[in-house]
């Protein structure tokens, strides 16, 4: 026992620093993804809130496809899909030119996209909680669209979202682990080359899985404080 | 056999006119039915294996004492703050790590194959989900229910069998299909500890032509896969729940 928690000291001997490391890329790349995949499911969420059929159209048709399809398979044609078509690019400029995508970029955007399609329906949903009344008295007592968003709209959509959201980021978290097959150091690349190493699969990845649940331990901790917030002037059936 | 080739040359001329790759599609074609097939059966095996598993642990949330229920909230806790990676990766390679101790208590024959491994590692995955959607089926039960079961004699066990469990599971069913569909694009997964589902089937065939095309078809055949059981499931449930429908 005392030999494989040695195995985790930091320092040239242990893979504590290696799992370190890789345990925070994980979380960078996560943090790097969920702006994006908010951005987009938000436009995707007006699309299909819009009056426009086309418009929602293509917003039913885009969460239809990155809600079905394998995450690794959504990776993968991003990953190869988006080497070969920026590799075509560039060959019309430069003969024989070589575009390598970088897997970080990819896994971002691979991530963003799924995320995406989920989150929207979690912003629909919020977007369509808020009355149409709360606009309307926004406008009569004079506030621009901005002010009315910023003040108004946004506050009481944040609240009907946030359960939803803090969902899709634990989804996210865990999805991240996928990035490590086109060959980023994340916590589990990191992990399954220690394993390489020393053979002591079932330890390490037991350790790996260890370090997500502290990881989903402390986001629910941390949703959870920014949902009491956001609902701080929301008063519940029973009082509490 | 000859209907079946004259429909797969009719299929591959449909292909030639779409301009897609009829040389990729005649080479690995049959290869792609049977990745769908062995997505199939792992999916079918795991959730099936798990549902049976979800129960007891379901009934184990609610029922069960201080230990039980905190043993099952442990599991579900486990297995759903975890990734499925590395939930396989730990069964897998770590009874690689084990084999001596596995072929001693005769177990080694099982999870020697990685098809084993992934069936495993799903289904106590998935029996984490399903036993969740079915605590909270349970639990949003009038106490009346149960109530009114005891009062007429019914032993717990029979007040579960006949009373809580069906109304639980039809609370749960819309949940349940999503879990379903959840596991149908999770076992792609597999495919990373060389099993040839779908998506293993897919990396040989693109790791050998190279030839984007391939993840098309993938992108596709998971598409099909899931739309169809999503109104498969849709049928389903309005069957099942048409007594609550009515009287909405």
């Amino acid at each position: 026992m005392l030999d494989l928690l040695r195995l985790l000291s930091f320092g040239p001997d242990g893979w504590g620093d290696e799992i370190a490391q890789g345990a925070l890329l994980t979380i960078e790349l996560a943090l790097a993804t969920l702006p994006v995949g908010i951005a987009i499911g938000l436009m995707i969420a007006l699309a299909k809130d819009s009056s426009s059929a086309i418009l929602r159209g293509l917003g039913n048709l885009y969460t239809t496809i990155f809600r079905g399809l394998p995450e690794l398979l959504t990776l993968f044609i991003v990953y190869y899909g988006g080497q070969m078509l920026l590799t075509e690019l560039a060959e019309h400029f430069v003969e024989g030119a070589h575009v390598e995508v970088n897997q970080f970029v990819a896994g971002v955007v691979a991530l963003g996209l799924v995320l995406g399609a989920f989150s929207s329906e979690v912003l629909l949903a919020a977007i369509r909680a808020v009355p149409k009344g709360q606009k309307e008295a926004a406008a009569a007592l004079g506030l621009s669209g901005w002010r009315t968003f910023r003040l108004v709209t946004f506050p009481q959509l944040w609240r009907v979202a946030l359960p939803g959201l803090s969902n899709n980021w634990m989804v996210l978290l865990k999805d991240t682990s996928l990035v490590s097959v086109i060959a980023i150091s994340d916590l589990m690349r990191q992990t399954a080359i220690a394993v390489g190493v020393t053979k002591q699969p079932f330890f390490f990845y037991l350790v790996a899985c260890l370090i997500y649940l502290v990881f989903s331990g402390a986001s629910s901790v941390v949703f959870g404080k920014l949902e009491d917030r956001a609902a701080r002037g929301f008063k519940r059936v029973g009082g509490h | 056999m000859e209907l079946l080739h004259a429909i797969g040359d009719g299929f591959l001329s449909v292909v030639g006119h779409l301009g897609l790759n009829t040389e990729l599609m005649e080479r690995y074609g049959p290869r792609f039915l049977d990745g769908v097939w062995v997505t199939l059966k792992l999916v079918g095996i795991s959730v099936f294996l798990g549902a049976l598993l979800a129960l007891p642990l379901a009934v184990a949330r609610v029922e069960g004492g201080k230990f039980l229920s905190r043993l099952a909230f442990g599991y579900s806790y486990f297995f759903r703050g975890t990734p499925l990676l590395a939930q396989t990766f730990l069964v897998y390679y770590g009874a690689g790590q084990f084999r001596e101790q596995l072929t001693d208590i005769g177990l080694w024959w099982f999870f020697r194959d990685a098809f084993n491994c992934a069936v495993f590692t799903f289904t106590l995955n998935t029996a984490a989900y399903q036993s969740e959607i079915l605590r909270g089926g349970i639990q949003s039960l009038p106490a009346g229910q149960v109530e009114a079961a005891f009062s007429l004699g019914l032993s717990r066990f029979l007040a579960y069998r006949k009373v809580v469990l069906p109304q639980a599971i039809a609370i749960g069913l819309r949940p349940l299909g999503n879990e379903l569909i959840l596991m149908i694009k999770s076992s792609a997964i597999a495919s990373v500890i060389t099993v040839y589902d779908l998506m293993g089937v897919t990396r040989l065939a693109f790791s050998r032509s190279y030839d984007m095309e391939v993840y098309l078809w993938a992108a596709v055949l998971y598409l099909l896969m899931v739309e169809v059981v999503r109104r498969v499931w849709d049928v389903l449930e309005r069957r099942l729940n048409r007594h609550l429908l009515i009287s909405r």
